[in-house]
């Protein structure tokens, strides 16, 4: 190993004073028992709630972080969505889609003035369309992971970005979303960014007046497919 | 940075007197303290959480060592590579290496205070590499050659107008006549102009909030995706950390961040957290071929054997800064380094030596609101009042000031003498003073007096009032 890395450890391992056989011991077994046995810290009651709710709370919430948000009843509207909130805004009808069947597979051929490319976002693209792992009601906060079907520059290159969120995608904490990703990825393992999104980019840095759209996306849409039952949630 | 807290009272001095700073200084004090208590109040929990969140930093301090030998672990089963840096020449050298490797010309960056700790753009740019700062605060200094004079809010000392100067001055290349009235208009302005250097670079460098020992991950806290942009774009990712940032688990983490931008910006979330773990796979359509992390020691292993240990629970949120009377004064260039504030007056000691740094911890009223407002629980007033009892012991004290301690500790050891001296001294104040109740000058109080009336004692000393009180509850 490298002398830097040497001295740095001889240096913490004086100041903790290690060397002792059984304090040597039990220090790494708790280091151990708390990288396998993970254990969930507080959870705000805000966040405990039944998932009708939870989806609620995650439109108020991702609401008041100037995200916008509509619900269609199932996947099939989504191009009908989109062609609404590019109209709406006044964009052109193109869109740069993130390459995933279930997204790709949606009757696109419903908008044909629609251009729909797929892949990563090029500094061209105006406005991206992705999915996303969960919607977390706690802030309206938005958890999406990249890998070949979610290109993480989709996210941050265009000035639009759209994210379709289900219903059935919607927890209450952040650790409801890691229980999802440990799930799909198994312990320990991550997918290479997972980015968890409040509303657009913003900057304060002048004045400490908040602007939208500093470097990242100026409009941050949720499409939120209803595909629960709306009596309870499930 | 070259250290110069030593010219901290002249840099105050001139601070105070600064029309232009007092009015930018005035978005401290308003903006911060009140989006700050309006998160608070919105969570319950928030009190718990702080709790909480200090007892992971204690934790993780005490296996250290375990923690980040996990964490390294973890990070090369993923396919990165740690790079250990006992000081900040190794962390410099260590990043204009990946740079040389690669052949970089241009790198940009996301915010990083460690990255202001070791001088790193000096070095590239010393090298022939041009550091494009992408944070648009970080974007505005870097183009006045100054200083971030807050560690989240680098630009606060500044005005718009200012700001709208230095756009004209160096975007010559746009048409003098456009409109930059606006913020809007300004920010419009750098996102088309750093847009370009996303684009070109060839090595982005970000900080990171927390490094996960669970996972090999390093996190990312932003509300602007500049640091998505450089750390997405470029071929090459390095993150720049100081070993205190390991976390053991995901879930500490996410303890911690629902403390941290309800107390540096008052938000419920930043915008963007970002967990970022190794390089791009090989399946994937973006992201860098190669992932380094450089961890910085420069004197923190030290600091974790001795009384400021607690120090290094810091997660920069600047919540003790916005909240400082004496930040609110004098801003954060005063205080001559990298870290200004109550948490800049504690470790700007402890990592750059008290023989430099002493006025710093001088530097406060211990009104205790920086640690009254501090997510991880930092005993920042005591620590100051260690480094000060340091300084006394060490002789740095200047020699005036240690003759007047000496004084003092004479008489308040000799009670009777006490209550009879400061008895007449509070009355011949009073008789100074006059009607008014106010004193223009008073020898020894020239510093008070200079810019300020000295306000007489009024009636009898709280000794005298406290035995009266006594004397009567007796009866």
């Amino acid at each position: 190993m490298s002398a830097g890395r040497d001295a740095i450890m001889g240096g913490l391992r004086r100041a903790l004073k290690r060397g002792a056989k059984v304090a040597d011991a039990a220090a790494q077994e708790a280091v151990d028992q708390r990288l396998s046995d993970i254990q969930r810290g507080l959870i705000p009651a805000r966040a405990q709630i039944p998932p009708r709710a939870q989806v609620d709370l995650f439109e108020s919430m991702a609401v008041e972080q100037a995200a916008t948000v509509v619900r269609i009843a199932s996947l099939d509207e989504v191009p009908a969505a989109l062609a609404d909130f590019l109209k709406g805004n006044n964009l052109a009808p193109k869109l740069r889609l993130a390459p995933s069947p279930e997204l790709e597979n949606l009757p696109w051929d419903g908008q044909p003035l629609l251009e729909v490319e797929t892949g990563r976002a090029q500094d061209s693209d105006q406005v991206s369309l992705t999915g996303a792992v969960a919607g977390i009601a706690e802030t309206g906060t938005l958890l999406l992971a990249s890998g070949p079907e979610a290109p993480t520059t989709l996210n941050f290159l265009p000035e639009n970005h759209v994210v379709v969120l289900k219903a059935s995608q919607v927890v209450g904490a952040y650790e409801d979303g890691w229980d999802r990703l440990r799930e799909s990825h198994g312990p320990g393992q991550l997918p290479r960014v997972v980015n968890f999104i409040t509303g657009p980019s913003r900057t304060a840095d002048i004045e400490q007046t908040i602007q939208l759209g500093a470097h990242g996306p100026r409009r941050l849409h949720v499409l939120l497919v209803e595909d629960t039952d709306p009596e309870n949630g499930r | 940075m070259e250290p110069s807290p030593r010219a901290f009272k002249a840099n105050a001095r001139e601070a105070v007197q600064d029309p232009q700073l007092k009015r930018a200084l005035a978005h401290v004090k308003v903006g911060f303290i009140g989006k700050r208590a309006k998160a608070v109040a919105r969570l319950p929990e928030f009190d718990a959480l702080r709790d909480a969140a200090r007892d992971i930093k204690v934790h993780t301090l005490d296996h250290l060592d375990l923690y980040l030998e996990r964490y390294e672990e973890r990070v090369i089963a993923q396919g990165g590579q740690v790079h250990w840096c006992p000081s900040a020449d190794d962390a410099r050298a260590a990043v204009l290496d990946i740079c040389r490797r690669v052949g970089a010309k241009t790198v940009t960056k996301g915010k990083s205070m460690i990255s202001e700790e070791i001088d790193l753009n000096q070095h590239l740019e010393a090298n022939g590499i041009t550091p494009v700062e992408t944070d648009l605060g970080e974007y505005i200094i870097q183009l006045r050659h100054e200083r971030p004079s807050h560690i989240i809010a680098p630009a606060v000392h500044l005005t718009k107008d200012l700001i709208e100067a230095d756009f004209r001055a160096h975007h010559s290349h746009l048409p003098p006549e456009r409109s930059l009235e606006e913020p809007r208009e300004l920010v419009e302005e750098a996102r088309g102009i750093l847009r370009e250097r996303f684009l070109a670079a060839d090595v982005g460098i970000t900080g990171a909030n927390f490094l996960v020992a669970e996972t090999g991950s390093s996190i990312i806290v932003t509300n602007e995706g500049n640091g998505d942009l450089t750390q997405t774009l470029p071929k090459v990712h390095i993150v720049i950390a100081s070993l205190e940032k390991v976390v053991p688990t995901l879930e500490d983490a996410t303890t911690i961040l629902r403390v941290l931008a309800r107390s540096a910006t008052g938000q419920e979330f930043s915008t963007y957290t970002t967990v970022s773990t190794g390089p791009k796979r090989p399946e994937d359509l973006d992201g860098p071929e190669e992932y380094h992390v450089i961890l910085l020691d420069n004197g923190r292993s030290e600091m974790l054997a001795g009384p400021f240990r607690e120090a290094l629970h810091c997660i920069r949120c600047g919540a003790c800064m916005n909240h400082c009377p004496v930040y609110h004064a004098i801003g954060g260039h005063a205080y001559g380094w990298v870290y200004p504030g109550p948490i800049g007056a504690v470790l700007t000691p402890a990592l750059v030596g008290v023989e430099e740094a002493g006025d710093l911890p001088n530097a406060s009223t211990f009104c205790g609101r920086c640690e009254a407002v501090c997510p991880v629980r930092i005993p920042l007033p005591k620590m100051m009042r260690h480094w000060r009892e340091r300084e006394f012991e060490r002789h740095l004290t200047p020699r005036a000031v240690r003759a007047g301690l000496r004084l003092w500790a004479f008489l308040a050891s000799r009670p009777a003498l006490y209550h009879w001296l400061t008895g007449w001294a509070a009355r011949l104040l009073a008789l100074l003073a006059g009607r008014k109740g106010r004193l223009r000058s008073l020898p020894l109080a020239g510093g008070w007096t200079r810019v300020r009336d000295l306000p007489a004692p009024q009636g009898r000393t709280f000794h005298a009032l406290w035995a009266e009180r006594q004397r009567r509850a007796g009866k």
